[in-house]
C-alpha cells in the first residue's frame, strides 16, 4: 500500500479511541521575595524590584538571585515606575479557556521605568492600529485585587 | 569506561511536607549553595547543569523555564532528566556520562520537588497509561501494597519485620539532620497499631511526600585533584529499564517476571569484581518506597538468599551499627522529595564513603557504597561509589 493510501484511511479503520481529562489541583508558592511583591501590588499599588548592586541590574518581577554574579540580593529592594515603555506586542484573536480576558488580547512586555528587565502583561484601551513598539504606557489597577499579577487590569497609552 | 570522575561536592535542603515560605526556585538554590559550599566553588566554576524533577506532579510545564537563571544554570550547558522516580539517579548516570567522556570537567547535579505544589497520588494515577490503567490504577501506594503482599507469602515473613525495617528507618532519620519524618518510634506494637493505608500497607509502612532538593558537584579526575573536597568515585552506574505496567513487577505474584533489580546489580556487579555483595559493598542506600519493599530488595540485590530478606534486620545486619547498613539516613520512607529522592541515596551513600555523615555515620569503614533507584516504571538505577579507584 501506498503512504498515500494509508495517510487516507486512519480516520476510517473503527479504531477505539479512549478519550480522558486530567483535572489535578496545584498550589504555587510565591516565595520570600515574589509574596512581598506581589503583596506590596496589591496592597499599595507599587511595583518593587530587586537590585543587584554589583550588575547593577533591576529585576522586575523581582528573583532573590542575581542571573549574572549568583549573588544572593536579599533586601535590595526599589520602587520602580507604575509607568513604562512598550518593548514588543502581540495581538491574539483566538485566546483559549487559560486565557483570562476578552477577545481580541493585547499581549505587551512593558519596561517599567526604572527596570531593566520585561514585565509581561496586557494591553487595554487601545486601538490596534495605535500600537507602536516604544509607546509610553501607565498601569491601570483593578478596583478589587488579588496578591497576583492581574491585580494590574492592563497597561494603557500614557497621555 | 571513559575518565574518571569524582563527586566533590554534596549538598541538600532539610525537608518538609510545606515550604511556603519560598519558592520552587528559592528552595532548589538552597541546595545548590549547599553545595557549593561544600566543594569551595562558586556557580562560575559550574560548566554544566543537570536537572531532575518529575514536572506533572507539580502541575507545573518545564519548571526550569522559571528556574534556571536562579540556580546557577544561567547560559550553561546540561539538560533535565525525567525518568519517573529514577529520574534523581538517572540524572546522576546522565551527568557521570557527560563528564566521563571528557566534555566537562565540573558539572552540577540537582534533584527537587516541591510536592506542597501538587497531588502526587493524583498525579501518578490521573496520568496513567489510559488503555491499560484507566480507572484501575491505584498510584504508588496500590503497587506497594501488591508488593507487600507478595513478599509476605512468598517469604514466610510476618508484619513484624516489616515493623523492624521502619523502626530501623526512623533511627536513622532521627540522627539525620536532613531528614522529614523524625517520628520517635519506639515499639514494633506502635507500628503495627497505625491504621491501614492500602491493605496490607499500614500509614507507617510508606513515604511521605517532601518538598526539598539535592545538589551533587562532579570534577573529572585532573579537576578533582584541584578542589578542596575530599574525592567520591562513581565506580559504575547502570539503568535498566522495562514496561512494567503489565508485568506488574513491583513483587511479580505470577512468578515469571524477570526483576530489573538482578539484572541491574548482576552487571554491575560482574563488572567491578563484586562476587559477595554484603562484604564487597559496605553500606547501601536503597529506594525503598515502603519498608516491605527494602526486604525485597535486600534479596533482588543478592544481600541474602530468596526468601530471607526478612532475616537481615531480624539479625540487625543492616542497622548503623551491623555489619551492612542499610539506608542510614533514615532513607525514603523517612524524607521523599520524588525527583531528589534517587540523588539524595547518592549523596548520603557519598557522605558515608567521605566519612562524613556525622550522627548517623555507619559503624563499618567505608570504602565502597551503592545507591539504587527505583521508579514507576520499575526501572532500576544504581550507582557505585569508591573512596579510591
Ligand atoms: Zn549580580
Amino acid at each position: 500500500m501506498q503512504i498515500q493510501d494509508r495517510v487516507e484511511q486512519v480516520d476510517d479503520l473503527d479504531r477505539y479511541v479512549y478519550h480522558g481529562r486530567i483535572d489535578i489541583p496545584n498550589s504555587y508558592s510565591a516565595g520570600t521575595v515574589g509574596s512581598h511583591f506581589l503583596t506590596e501590588l496589591r496592597d499599595k499599588k507599587i511595583f518593587l524590584g530587586m537590585k543587584c548592586e554589583k550588575c547593577n541590574v533591576v529585576y522586575v518581577p523581582p528573583r532573590s538571585t542575581c542571573k549574572y554574579c549568583f549573588a544572593k540580593m536579599d533586601d535590595s529592594w526599589v520602587e520602580v515606575a507604575d509607568k513604562g515603555t512598550l518593548l514588543t506586542y502581540t495581538v491574539n484573536f483566538a485566546p483559549t479557556a487559560a486565557q483570562p480576558a476578552e477577545s481580541p488580547i493585547i499581549y505587551g512586555i512593558v519596561q517599567l521605568d526604572g527596570a531593566t528587565t520585561g514585565f509581561v502583561h496586557m494591553l487595554g484601551e487601545v486601538d490596534l492600529e495605535d500600537l507602536r513598539i516604544g509607546m509610553r504606557l501607565q498601569a491601570v489597577f483593578k478596583p478589587e485585587r488579588d496578591a497576583s499579577i492581574l491585580a494590574v487590569k492592563y497597561f494603557k497609552p500614557l497621555k | 569506561m571513559g575518565n574518571r570522575v569524582a563527586i566533590v561536592g554534596i549538598g541538600q535542603t532539610y525537608h518538609k511536607s510545606n515550604r511556603p515560605d519560598v519558592s520552587q526556585p528559592e528552595m532548589v538554590n538552597e541546595a545548590v549553595r549547599a553545595a557549593l559550599a561544600d566543594a569551595q566553588l562558586e556557580a562560575k566554576d559550574i560548566e554544566a547543569s543537570f536537572l531532575s524533577n518529575m514536572e506533572t506532579f507539580e502541575g507545573i510545564y518545564l519548571p526550569d523555564h522559571g528556574m534556571a537563571d536562579e540556580i546557577g544554570a544561567y547560559m550553561r550547558s546540561g539538560l533535565k532528566v525525567c525518568t519517573g522516580g529514577t529520574s534523581g539517579a538517572s540524572v546522576v548516570a546522565e551527568a557521570f556520562h557527560y563528564v566521563a567522556a571528557g566534555l566537562f570537567d565540573v558539572v552540577m547535579v540537582t534533584g527537587f520537588e516541591k510536592q506542597d505544589c501538587g497531588d502526587t497520588t493524583a498525579a501518578i494515577t490521573a496520568a496513567c497509561t489510559p488503555v491499560w490503567g484507566k480507572g484501575v490504577a491505584t498510584g504508588a501506594i496500590g503497587e506497594f501494597a501488591k508488593q507487600a503482599l507478595t513478599y509476605m507469602e512468598n517469604s514466610g515473613s510476618r508484619e513484624e519485620h516489616a515493623a523492624m525495617v521502619r523502626l530501623k528507618a526512623d533511627r536513622g532519620a532521627c540522627l539525620n539532620p536532613y531528614a522529614h519524618l523524625k517520628l520517635g518510634l519506639k515499639s514494633i506494637e506502635e507500628i503495627l497499631a497505625s491504621g491501614y493505608l492500602v491493605w496490607p500497607l499500614r500509614l507507617l509502612d510508606f513515604c511521605p511526600q517532601s518538598c526539598g532538593a539535592c545538589a551533587l558537584i562532579y570534577a573529572s579526575e585532573s579537576a578533582a585533584k584541584k578542589m578542596a573536597q575530599k574525592p567520591v568515585w562513581i565506580a559504575d552506574v547502570e539503568t535498566v529499564h522495562q514496561e512494567p505496567f503489565r508485568a506488574g513487577s513491583f513483587g511479580d505474584p505470577t512468578g515469571l517476571e524477570t526483576y530489573t533489580q538482578e539484572v541491574a546489580c548482576e552487571r554491575v556487579y560482574k563488572r567491578n569484581g563484586i562476587t559477595d555483595p554484603i562484604k564487597d559493598i559496605c553500606m547501601a542506600e536503597l529506594y525503598e518506597p515502603s519498608n516491605w519493599e527494602e526486604l525485597n530488595l535486600y534479596e533482588r540485590f543478592h544481600f541474602c538468599e530468596k526468601g530471607e530478606g526478612w532475616k537481615l534486620v531480624e539479625k540487625g545486619i543492616t542497622e548503623i551499627e551491623g555489619a551492612f547498613p542499610v539506608n542510614p539516613s533514615g532513607g525514603v520512607i523517612a524524607t521523599n522529595p520524588i525527583g531528589a529522592t534517587p540523588t539524595i541515596r547518592v549523596a548520603e551513600a557519598a557522605l558515608q564513603v567521605r566519612g562524613d555523615a556525622g550522627p548517623h555515620q555507619v559503624t563499618r569503614d567505608v570504602h565502597t557504597a551503592m545507591a539504587t533507584a527505583l521508579g514507576g516504571p520499575n526501572w532500576t538505577v544504581l550507582t557505585l561509589l569508591k573512596r579510591s579507584l
